[in-house]
């Protein structure tokens, strides 16, 4: 035994370490390999995609199946958006990326992993779904929130993530910016002040978007959340739309859902074909319409007809337009000394 | 019995019966308070759903994969930390050399880094951008979000365990058996295997069992190395925080209690151990 491991050794010592590896891990490996397919796709998502995804990835596998008669399988990861984009760029093997903000994939794609222009290589900005802020608030709407006005009035207390930390609550922040900024006799100045009215209504700062559902809807603090339309839809149905209801504010931020190929996790492992067609499918009819039964708006025409009863018409901007692009806006607004630590310092006081 | 043991002894203890009650009912209310009712909680949570809902949610793909990967990455850490851990005992215990107290220090080490740290590091050595990332990735080696570093994050926390309880055990002990068995013209590996390994097997099967019981129930350090893959790189652990935020509360405690009875199966191995082989594990006691 030893003889022969020598040999093989001495013929190939590239290879002495794999080998060796192997050999440790073997008995592992057998117990880790239920699901081996001819490839395997890794979709790296973002934290409430997990539902969706258990949903969806069968799809496509049964629609790849049909089409070039290969078996194929998507394993999911999902975590925060941001967390997540680190672990692909620290060497977590996804072919795939799916989140809820831009900048996360702009990371990746500043690692050098996949294009700069990601964005452009499928329709609607790379993005097949997207969601907005709005409010949740307890049944009924006893203290009337109905817009953005509402929630810096006295004796209201606002629940939403911190935008330092969450998507969700960079999301909100500047929709509040955005409204502050387009009212009658508006500028930079009364936008801020209007920031800082809307914080000191706030309680509770959590982490991520879940935490603050939780505390929201489980611990029954505060009289409004501000999340996504998609997370909104999963309180008011967790949690009884005898409980919760959702309010549309006048006007509100579009969030967008996009996706991206790895390109170079997937080249290296030779499944781009197979990837690009995964993402492909989230455009399709079948993929469209998962996603507006979880509350996610949808880019096909015909799908967002079908469900247009159960998505209010809302006025929204995007951050490209009003913010001019979201580097621009993290570095104004949430990087250190940006106008979200000067409404954190006054609040404080 | 205990009754009848304090009356006799009384004169010693000179408190009055009053102070003596009152602690042991706040003893009692704290060990419920903290210990009993969270763990009432939660297998009353798991089973909230009822049995079907309890058993769908420990026999689930994702659940199995999770427990299997838990008990593989447990298998492992326990036994590299037990070759380290004897290795490092008798080190210290048998032999005078420098860098003595500096070694035990080292070995302390794990119990005073946050676990997250601990995960960190090992992103730092092992990630794409890590020391060690890009000859990695060259010859298609995964530590990271695989198995390989789960097991090395759990190794780094469980470190201490095996040696901390074999240290003081072999210093009491002393040498005199193994020079004995020397002069008698036994080997090396002999005096190990005949004389030492005998004498600190309880102690050894004591720290075992607790790094065993942690190695299964670490969630920071193995949080930032796994690679949260489903059914594939998801600890019991992990598996837990997932349900949870994903509403399935009853699937969650169920998954959770499990974690739990595998730590009471710990902890009665344990208490069976103390019960049987107290004397030679009265070394243990001084630390």
């Amino acid at each position: 035994m030893r003889n022969a491991g020598s040999i093989r050794l001495a013929a190939e010592p590239a290879s002495r370490v794999r080998f060796a590896t192997a050999l440790l891990f073997s008995c592992v490996a057998t117990a880790l390999a239920a699901n081996v397919h001819a490839a395997t796709l890794l979709n790296v998502s973002y934290d409430v995609a997990r539902g969706l995804y258990e949903e969806l990835n069968p799809a496509f596998v049964a629609d790849w199946k049909q089409k070039s008669g290969e078996t194929v399988g998507v394993d999911q990861s999902h975590g925060g958006s941001t967390k997540q984009a680190h672990s692909v760029i620290e060497g977590l093997p996804a072919d795939v990326v799916t989140m809820n903000s831009p900048l996360d994939i702009d990371a990746i794609a500043d690692a050098g992993l996949l294009p700069k222009d990601w964005a452009k290589k499928f329709p609607s900005a790379s993005s097949p779904s997207w969601s907005a802020i709005v409010f949740v608030v307890r049944k009924g709407n006893p203290k009337a929130l109905k817009d953005w006005s509402d929630l810096v009035k006295a004796g209201v207390q606002v629940i939403l993530p911190n935008p330092k930390t969450s998507g969700n609550g960079r999301y909100s922040y500047l929709a509040a910016w955005q409204f502050a900024r387009t009212q009658s006799n508006a500028d930079a100045a009364s936008a801020l002040a209007f920031e800082k009215k809307l914080f000191a209504n706030v309680p509770v700062l959590d982490v991520g978007g879940r935490d603050a559902t939780t505390t929201f809807a489980q611990r029954g603090i505060g009289d409004v959340l501000l999340t996504f339309e998609s997370e909104a839809k999963v309180v008011v149905s967790t949690f009884g739309a005898d409980k919760f209801e959702i309010a549309y504010p006048s006007l509100t931020v579009r969030a967008d859902n996009p996706v991206a190929v790895v390109a170079k996790n997937a080249d290296k492992k030779g499944t781009a074909k197979i990837a690009e067609a995964y993402l492909q499918f989230h455009y399709g009819s079948v993929a469209q319409e998962i996603f507006a039964r979880r509350g996610l708006r949808v880019v096909d025409a015909k799908v967002a007809a079908a469900h247009a009863a159960e998505f209010p018409q809302i006025k929204t901007f995007v951050v490209d337009e009003a913010f001019g692009g979201w580097p621009k806006a993290q570095a104004e607004h949430f990087a250190t000394g940006g106008s979200f630590d000067k409404v954190v310092a006054e609040v404080k006081r | 019995m205990s009754a009848v043991v304090h009356s006799r002894y009384r004169a010693a203890t000179s408190e009055p019966a009053l102070v003596r009650w009152l602690l042991i009912a706040t003893a009692i209310t704290f060990l419920a308070l903290f210990l009993l009712l969270p763990f009432a909680a939660v297998f009353a949570q798991a089973f909230a759903g009822g049995f079907k809902v309890f058993f769908a949610a420990l026999a689930d793909a994702d659940a199995v994969a999770a427990i299997k990967l838990t008990l593989i990455t447990a298998f492992f850490s326990v036994l590299l930390n037990t070759l380290f851990g004897v290795a490092a005992a008798w080190a210290i215990a048998k032999f005078e050399f420098r860098g003595k107290n500096f070694l035990i220090t080292l070995i302390d080490l794990p119990f005073s880094v946050s676990p997250v740290i601990a995960g960190l590091v090992f992103i730092l050595m092992f990630g794409s951008r890590g020391w060690f990332g890009g000859w990695l990735s060259d010859h298609d080696i995964k530590i990271i979000f695989a198995l390989p570093g789960l097991v090395l994050a759990t190794v780094f926390v469980t470190f201490p365990f095996v040696a901390r309880e074999l240290i003081p055990l072999m210093q009491a002990q002393g040498s005199d058996e193994e020079y004995a068995a020397l002069t008698l013209g036994a080997s090396g590996w002999q005096t190990f295997w005949r004389v030492t390994l005998p004498n600190i097997r309880w102690g050894l099967l004591y720290g075992i069992l607790l790094c065993n019981a942690r190695a299964m129930g670490e969630f920071g350090a193995v949080s930032v190395v796994s690679g949260h893959i489903r059914g594939v790189s998801n600890t019991m652990p992990l598996h837990i925080e997932i349900l949870y935020n994903d509403y399935k509360f009853s699937a969650a405690f169920a998954v959770a209690s499990l974690l739990a009875l595998l730590a009471f199966v710990t902890l009665g191995l344990k208490t069976l151990l103390e019960w049987r082989h107290g004397d030679e594990l009265a070394a243990l006691r001084g630390h």
